[in-house]
């Protein structure tokens, strides 16, 4: 019993101890790093990929995978750098129907029991279109008070902190705290029993769909706060990135175990490594790989972990 | 308490004033439920007062399972009328309309979702638990429950359910069924409750059933440990092949009756190929059951048809993997002569390829032999296929049609002739027989009986008392040892159904 207690802590320890790692061995590399600009350059970026995982995150909650997460996160970085800006009206509009089709997406899935795999494939290709269609070659300009919000000179530390800590507080509350969170946790768990007890599947994947539509939504507008401009190809890997988020954050593919906190440390975890790669100065060509390699080495400890979990049971 | 329509109502042992005033809390009539060509349920008539406990048992698919899903809402009967507590409610009846009358149901599959706490699972039950304090609250709902019915568990709500070992999941399962808040409990039923609890968690949700029926409550309770039926229940209903055949109260049946009723009376058994018992001749298969590496092992000879009977679930499945995997690798406790191959009984699980062809499914066994160089030779796959349409009978116009055109029936013929049509010299089949309909099941036992003759071991495993009686030997189960050897005209339903439930207590 006090083994498995220690392998489940280990568990959610692990996605922390790898960051403050890469942490360390970043500030170790770099010590100016260790200062409010220079965390500002290692994690301002971090935080359109922690909405993106969070995205992730609600979708696989249901045992389903989002491949157009990246798509998508671009098609509402261009519709931020042209139409929000320019006719807010029509923006939000647009970005309104964008979580609307998520909703019905995930209708979709449920109702005509498709692999959500091919469903969000198919809607990748849908949100690249329609990107390009916004803004056929790279530019735009973010709306002001976006620049504004995501360069906002916070006291202390920067203001991506505040937002990474928030953002995981308010998911965390609201997805493991919540009465109506333990329903759609549940629905990941065991759908069938859910049902029984007399609640809408339909709904719990639409509304789990929805949220991802919201969280990917934020990702874009965050993405294209930091960048001023946008561009159809800008988050193409955000749909890898943010699956690797999840599961480094602790998260399982199945089964609705997941952890909301770990998603937004997992997901500040691969920006780190990026930036830990570039100080070790690696030609960039192996810097993917080596990222790879993180990746890989914090997930076969995740498997030795739950072996020893097995063991226990 | 109506046997068939038109049957008298006689009032049942202990409550005889209630029954007599009350209108009952569940009443069935003509209930039939079929599933493609199998009829699960042809006809059941049943009606339970409410301040009863009543005892269900029968052999496996006699449609005990079947009968308590139609009760909790998550299958709807094909024809029949439902009535719960006086309301009518035939047309639509489902999991939200039980739910509204108070009906629930401990499946036999745990039914809690593991990745949530203890409390987040009655959470799930309970859509009034919500709003500040609902985990407080919902802790305080399970936790208050556990304590009532077994007291001294050391269960914390807070507990992550994939991280309790199955009797404490069972009983947090036990607890959310007979927790009410808003949503009121009437009536509990218990498929199998004490299965995987041991003898002193038993007695105290026994006693609490007891309890709980004599407060009004109305519980159904299916188990295959008779002494907890026999001292449980009020009334024991009987079931058989998809019917009701005796109903009476508790204190009118003893455990001998009871088992005689579960059974056919006396059925001629098969003339039986006499045969020198224990594999003499040529021995192929030696296996001991996991759970008992020191008792007697399981034997198989050539030309056998050895059969693994008992109650499903008890390690019957269990054993034909151990030697399936140890004709492959050093397995402790199992030797194995020879090469097998296995018909698999859940057959969308682990039978067809659903998107291959008949011919592609038949012959994946073999392929191994029809190699021209590195490839496939196609002529051979089309000849195997051929040869085993006629051998076996599939009933289709051309072996390139996809596999799902066939029916039950044919596409395990199919899977029959994958496994037969190898170079296998023992078969394993694990319960392969399931839904097929009785022409096929014919046909398959002769070509069964022609392969043992000609040299073939057969291993089944059937939950069929009909099957047991085309094998030479049968070993009973319980509880994943080997209870019994039954051999030659021991071979009796009788002798099987005594030796797959525990001796009485």
């Amino acid at each position: 019993m006090n083994t498995a207690l220690l392998a489940r802590n280990a568990r959610i320890l692990l996605p922390t101890l790898s960051f403050v790692v890469i942490l360390l061995a970043v500030f170790w590399l770099q010590p100016r790093a260790m200062s409010y600009v220079g965390l500002n350059l290692l994690l301002n970026l971090a935080l359109p990929i922690a909405f993106a995982t969070i995205a992730q995150m609600f979708v696989i909650t249901v045992n389903d995978l989002d491949l157009s997460l990246g798509a998508y996160v671009g098609f509402v970085a261009c519709v931020g750098a042209t139409w929000l800006g320019e006719q807010p009206a029509l923006g939000v509009l647009v970005l309104a129907a964008g979580i609307a089709v998520y909703a019905a997406v995930g209708a979709l899935i449920h109702l005509r029991n498709l692999p959500s795999i091919v469903v969000t494939l198919g809607m990748s290709f849908v949100w690249l279109g329609l990107a390009i269609l916004v803004l056929p070659t790279p530019g735009g300009k973010a709306p002001d008070w976006l620049r504004a919000l995501m360069t906002w000179k916070t006291p202390i530390v920067p203001f991506a902190i505040y937002a990474l800590l928030a953002l995981a507080i308010i998911v965390h509350f609201g997805l493991m705290r919540s009465a109506y969170g333990a329903v759609l946790r549940g629905a990941g768990g065991n759908p069938r029993s859910v049902e029984r007890a007399g609640w809408s599947l339909l709904r719990t994947k639409m509304v789990m769909f929805a949220l991802a539509g919201v969280f990917g939504m934020f990702a874009g507008l965050a993405l294209v706060g930091l960048t001023t401009s946008g561009d159809a190809n800008i988050a193409l890997r955000y749909t890898l990135l943010s699956i690797a988020g999840v599961i480094l954050g602790g998260g399982e593919f199945t089964g609705g175990r997941i952890s909301p906190v770990g998603a937004v440390i997992g997901a500040m975890t691969l920006t780190l490594a990026g930036s830990f790669l570039s100080f070790l100065r690696l030609d960039p060509d192996w810097q993917i790989g080596a990222q790879g390699v993180i990746l890989i080495i914090v997930l076969a400890l995740r498997v030795l972990i739950n072996r020893a979990e097995a063991r226990t049971a | 308490m109506n046997i068939r329509p038109g049957a008298g109502h006689s009032a049942p042992g202990r409550f005889p004033v209630m029954q007599a005033t009350t209108s009952s809390l569940i009443s069935l009539g003509g209930v039939e439920k079929a599933f493609g060509a199998v009829r699960a349920l042809s006809g059941v008539s049943l009606d339970v007062a409410a301040g009863t406990c009543v005892g269900l048992v029968g052999h496996n698919g006699a449609g005990k399972s079947t009968l308590m899903n139609i009760l909790a809402g998550t299958l709807q009967p094909s024809a029949g009328r439902l009535g719960v507590a006086g309301e009518d409610v035939s047309a639509g009846y489902g999991v939200a309309t039980a739910n509204r009358l108070g009906v629930r149901c401990v499946f036999q599959e745990l039914s809690l979702c593991p990745n949530l706490s203890v409390a987040e699972n009655a959470r799930i039950l309970h859509p009034s638990l919500k709003g500040l304090g609902w985990r407080r609250r919902a802790a305080a709902l399970i936790g208050g429950k556990l304590d009532a019915i077994f007291p001294g568990h050391d269960i914390e709500p807070g507990q992550i359910v994939g991280d309790l070992s199955i009797a404490r999941r069972q009983m947090v399962e036990i607890a959310r069924a007979f927790s009410a808040t808003d949503r009121n409990v009437r009536l509990v039923i218990l498929d199998e409750p004490t299965s995987s609890l041991d003898g002193v968690l038993a007695a105290q949700l026994l006693s609490f059933v007891r309890g709980f029926v004599a407060e009004g409550g109305t519980v159904i309770l299916i188990s295959h440990l008779l002494a907890e039926i026999l001292n449980t229940s009020d009334r024991i209903v009987v079931m058989r092949d998809g019917g009701i055949v005796a109903d009476r109260p508790a204190s009118g049946f003893s455990r001998a009756s009871l088992v005689e009723s579960m059974g056919s009376v006396a059925r001629e058994m098969d003339a039986r190929h006499a045969r020198t018992g224990g594999g003499a001749a040529e021995r192929r298969v030696s296996a001991t059951a996991k759970r008992q590496p020191e008792a007697a092992p399981l034997i198989a000879g050539r030309g056998e048809i050895v059969g693994l009977a008992g109650l499903g679930g008890h390690g019957q499945t269990d054993m034909l993997v151990r030697i399936f995997e140890g004709a492959r690798m050093r397995t402790a406790g199992v030797t194995v002569e020879g090469r097998t191959a296995i018909v698999a009984g859940d057959r969308q699980t682990d039978g067809v390829f659903p998107l291959w062809s008949i011919g592609e499914n038949a012959t994946i066994a073999s392929l191994g032999r029809m190699l021209r160089g590195m490839l496939i030779d196609p002529d051979a796959e089309s000849r195997m296929a051929a040869e085993w349409k006629e051998r076996i009978g599939i009933r289709t116009p051309d072996m390139r049609n996809p596999i799902l055109s066939l029916s039950g029936g044919n596409q395990q013929k199919v899977l029959f002739a994958r496994a037969l049509g190898s170079d296998a010299d023992i078969i394993l089949m694990d319960d392969p027989m399931r839904g097929v309909d009785i022409g096929t099941k014919q046909e398959v036992y002769s070509i069964i009986r022609r392969e043992a003759d000609a040299g073939r071991t057969f291993l089944w495993y059937t939950t069929e008392m009909d099957e047991l009686k085309h094998c030479d030997r049968v070993y009973v189960f319980r509880n994943g040892g080997i209870v019994a050897e039954l051999s030659g005209d021991e071979i009796t339903e009788d002798r099987v159904l005594h030796s797959s439930f525990e001796p009485a207590a």
